[in-house]
């Protein structure tokens, strides 16, 4: 029980950074991406707090056999560049910029029934189920 | 237009980091949004909690609740957009997103938050590229077209 609050506890507070940090709004994203516009540089702030947190949570991590509720870390090991990283990171990066929703923030806005989030959920589980149907056998 | 916020910005930034830390720390798992929701879809994996998929973005929905709840009274939009966007676009971009990260293995959280401070290569290269494309569009959408949502 207490795992499950703790995972329940961790995906409301990401939404809860989200919001005060106004990333569920799709014009600060693009306005962020508008460096050739009224740039607001205010995402760059949001990665540099985020990043620094994170940085400290891996010393942290880093000092453990494992996890407080986990048997192992399943940290990513892969180093290969790939095409397909590529390519798909690009795709995503073009989707990003023609709305400024990226997941996260996405299914916040979706959840307080912000209109184009309401389109833009289905359309990128779609997206999602489309990758595993293609790649996955 | 918006304006620029630091405080709020790094503050709520911040509080992503220590939410990822948390997933870290207990769970051992990396907070990558377009990951989670892709484990939604699929047959649940050794130890952690069955579904625990679901439970991370059943608290991320019950934040957009409560963030829909408390922006009058905080006098601070937090969820609500003025642009207007065309449904179709907004589906098209979707789309690209739900694919373009499993394709890439990662958005912004899993690549971003999570990747640049392990000093992931996969993840530093994949944000520039992300980023670097999101400017891209937003400029040829913006300002070369104008059927972007600024313009």
């Amino acid at each position: 029980m207490k795992r499950q609050m703790l995972v329940l506890f961790s995906g409301f507070l990401f939404a809860i950074g989200l919001g005060i940090s106004e990333m569920t709004r799709p014009e600060k994203v693009l306005g962020f991406l508008d460096i050739f516009g009224h740039w607001d540089p205010s995402l760059a702030f949001v990665m540099g707090g985020a990043i620094a947190v994170y940085a400290v949570a891996l010393q942290l991590a880093g000092r453990r056999e494992t996890p407080g509720f986990s048997d192992r870390f399943r940290i990513p090991e892969r180093s290969d560049i790939t095409p397909s990283l590529i390519i798909g990171s690009a795709l995503f990066g073009i989707g990003w910029g023609l709305v400024g929703f990226c997941p996260g923030p996405a299914l916040v806005a979706a959840a307080a029934m912000i209109t184009p989030a309401l389109y833009f959920v289905p359309a990128l589980i779609a997206g999602v189920l489309l990758h595993r149907f293609t790649f996955d056998r | 237009m918006t304006e620029f916020t630091p405080y709020a910005a790094t503050i709520g930034g911040a509080l992503i980091g220590l939410a990822a830390a948390l997933m870290l720390l207990f769970e051992g798992r990396i907070a990558g949004i377009s990951g989670i929701l892709s484990g939604l879809f699929k047959r649940g994996e050794d130890d952690t909690p069955p579904a625990w998929q679901a439970l991370f973005i059943g608290g991320m929905a019950l934040g957009g609740v409560v963030l829909l709840l408390v922006q009058d009274a905080v006098g601070r939009d937090m969820v609500m957009t003025k642009l207007e966007l065309s449904p179709l676009l907004v589906v098209g971009a979707g789309l690209l997103v739900g694919f373009g990260t499993r394709l890439g293995n990662g958005c912004t959280s899993g690549h971003g938050v999570c990747g640049i401070p392990r000093l992931s290569l996969r993840s530093i290269l994949a944000t520039l590229i992300f980023m670097a494309m999101a400017v891209l569009t937003v400029f040829v959408t913006n300002h070369v077209f104008s059927f972007g949502g600024l313009s």
